[in-house]
């Protein structure tokens, strides 16, 4: 088999480097590292490890070996491999990654091969009778090792794809039948070797040589525990600063440059560092995973009128100050009054912005809702809206009424115009 | 509501800051701001306002304002080595100081309720933001100046939040509830009235309107129990 033979020969270079497949392997991800790296369809890999096995065992040393000294790694195989079992995806930072469209079935179908395999090995194998008895002990130990090696891989897995909470039973279940496993060999060792009258003080022994080496290692374990969590915590505040970093340029930055280009335009200018500000703020003091990716609706009266203020002010480049005291859930009679108040911001935003800031205020006490808008423009005169000016007439006013609330404008003294809107909410049976 | 008119009223706090002087230190870690804020309201002959010394941590504004001995300390939140709070802290005493009390209206580009309510607890006059007009920053200098407490429409909203919770049970109310009149006055502040503008709308005299405001300022600073306790609580505040 020249494949077989040159396949232990091959010098990993640098670029393409040798890991192991951790998606759709059946064992260790041996096989589909290899033929990754070879450019060769896994099964020829996987046949010609099988062939090897029979040869004296020398497929499974090798598969062992490399599976103890090639680390893991994501991806590995090429596309030459069949696509029942296996599929690729392109993941969403750019690598190809491999997916297992029926993992289950395939380990079963290499559980299946690998006992057929062995079997014939077994049969075919004939070394004297005495070393014979050995043989089923040690198959033991090889198939807890080989168990827990690959619970390892799996733990080392969990870190980059996210493992659910049901699957870590699973994980100790694993690690604990190859752990009996191993030792069952261990045992069935001594037992063949007729010392099993000795068993006890061969276990007495054992846990001395345990103790002292706890105890002589022990520190350094320790150490290097506090010391790999220590790693581990710099590394994620490393990762903090990334995201931040991240965050920065991608908005921070991005507006900055915006605002060179439009130094001319202060409307622009002053519209664009309004949003910026208001985009960071919610990004640095609201809780994680809050104010990125929320595209659903307003819940309460004070997402509806911070998000309205926010769009208003987006769109007319008005800046708007938003005092919210108090909240609640939106029913329909506020989603009402906060559409009105949404077309008073527009209004004052409009008519009213060139005076400085709209103000906004919105108050939860008890069961009424109040908002006020107002902005310190020419101020206008209630009385003097002409008949078709439907804006103030029906979206806000009418409005507010239809619903059971009640709206005033009114001009404030100093300048501007005020509007209160005021409601009730719907009663809860 | 009539049309009040509003003819020289504007023109009265120049007049006013004309005569008199206020020497304010400028507490900011950002030299940037520091130079800004000075150009803005340094011009002393204007504005009145005399910048006599400016720092840029906590050790550096305990030094500058114990050898200056200012009226006003403009005071930064965020500054190397503990924040506005501890500045306040050390200041302790000065502040208290009857003969020249030493007073603290912070200024911070964050209006994020914790630091709001923090240095108003820790004895600061009034929380103004960043984003205010040079003119209005110059009013809250004085008014500060003067013993009175400068809110910002957002600072109220802080306060009204806090006091807003009803349901707890009334102990020791006198102290920490707040009167009818002061949340009235606090609910204008909070819709963007000035001060002048809540006494026209209330019919009371600009006066009466900055003693409410103080005594809702004395009460935050009191209310260390109930409601300020709780809302801060459920807040993680603390």
């Amino acid at each position: 088999m020249p494949e077989a033979a040159a396949a232990p020969h091959v010098e990993p270079r640098p670029p393409r480097k040798l890991y192991r497949s951790s998606d759709g392997r059946w064992l260790g991800g041996v096989a589909r590292g290899l033929a990754g790296h070879l450019g060769l369809p896994v099964i020829w890999v996987r046949l010609v490890f099988a062939g090897l096995f029979m040869a004296e065992g020398l497929g499974g040393l090798l598969y062992a070996a490399f599976w103890f000294f090639v680390p893991l790694g994501v991806g590995g195989v090429g596309d030459q491999r069949p696509p029942s079992l296996v599929s690729t995806e392109t993941a969403p930072d750019g690598r190809r990654r491999l997916v297992a469209r029926k993992p289950d079935r395939g380990q079963m179908l290499a559980l299946l091969f690998m006992v057929v395999v062995a079997m014939v090995f077994i049969g075919s194998v004939d070394v004297g009778s005495g070393a014979r008895v050995y043989f089923l002990p040690i198959v033991l130990v090889g198939a807890g090792v080989a168990l827990v090696w690959r619970q390892a891989d799996n733990a080392r897995r969990a870190r980059w794809v996210e493992v659910g909470r049901r699957r870590r039973t699973l994980t100790l279940v694993r690690t604990l039948g190859g752990i009996l496993l191993v030792a069952a060999g261990v045992s069935g060792v001594f037992v063949l070797k007729g010392s099993a009258a000795h068993l006890g003080s061969v276990l007495q022994a054992a846990l001395a040589v345990l103790v002292g080496i706890t105890l002589l290692a022990g520190p350094y374990l320790v150490r290097m525990t506090q010391d790999l969590s220590e790693e581990r915590l710099m590394r994620i505040r490393a990762q903090e600063r990334a995201e931040v970093a991240a965050h920065v340029h991608d908005s921070v930055l991005h507006t900055l440059t915006l605002i060179q280009r439009n130094a001319e335009n202060a409307a622009e200018v002053r519209r664009l560092a309004r949003a910026q500000e208001r985009d960071l703020r919610t990004w640095l003091y609201k809780p994680e995973g809050t104010g990125k990716d929320e595209e659903d609706e307003p819940a309460t009266v004070a997402d509806a009128v911070r998000r309205n203020a926010a769009e208003v002010e987006d769109k007319h480049g008005v800046p708007i100050e938003v005092v919210v005291v108090g909240d609640c859930a939106l029913d329909e009679r506020t989603s009402a009054q906060m559409q009105a108040a949404r077309e008073a911001m527009v209004n004052a935003a409009k008519y009213g912005g060139e005076g400085g800031a709209v103000q906004v205020y919105a108050e939860v006490e008890g069961r009424t809702v109040f908002v006020s808008v107002r902005d310190r423009g020419p101020g206008f005169d209630p009385d003097s809206i002409p008949a078709d000016r439907m804006g103030v007439r029906e979206s806000i006013i009418g409005r507010m009424e239809r619903n059971g609330g009640t709206a005033r404008l009114r001009a404030v003294p100093g300048g501007g115009t005020e509007v209160e809107l005021e409601m009730e909410r719907v009663e809860k049976t | 509501m009539a049309e009040v008119e509003t003819t020289g009223a504007e023109a009265a706090p120049r007049e006013e800051a004309r005569e008199r002087r206020v020497r304010v230190v400028l507490v900011d870690d950002h030299r940037m701001f520091r130079t800004g804020v000075q150009a803005e309201i340094g011009r002393t002959d204007e504005t009145g306002v005399e910048v006599v010394g400016e720092a840029a941590d906590v050790d550096q504004a305990v030094t500058v304002i114990t050898a200056t001995r200012p009226e006003v300390v403009l005071l930064d939140v965020h500054l190397p080595g503990g924040g506005g709070v501890e500045v306040l802290r050390r200041c302790a005493d000065l502040a208290s100081d009857p003969a020249q009390p030493v007073r603290f209206l912070a200024l911070s580009v964050s209006d994020a309720a914790e630091d709001v309510i923090g240095v108003i607890r820790g004895g600061a006059r009034g929380y103004v933001t960043k984003t205010i007009t040079g003119t209005d920053l110059v009013a809250s200098i004085f008014r500060v100046q003067e013993g009175d407490a400068v809110f910002s429409p957002r600072l109220a909203g802080f306060v009204l939040d806090a006091f807003a919770s009803t349901d707890a049970p009334p102990i020791d109310e006198d102290l920490d509830r707040l009167t009818q009149r002061e949340r009235e006055v606090l609910r204008l502040i909070a819709r963007g009235y000035a001060y002048k503008e809540i006494a026209k709308q209330l019919y009371i005299s600009v006066k009466t309107v900055e003693s409410h405001v103080s005594a809702v300022l004395r009460k935050l600073q009191l209310s260390n129990r109930h409601e300020l306790t709780r809302w801060a609580t459920a807040r993680r505040l603390v």
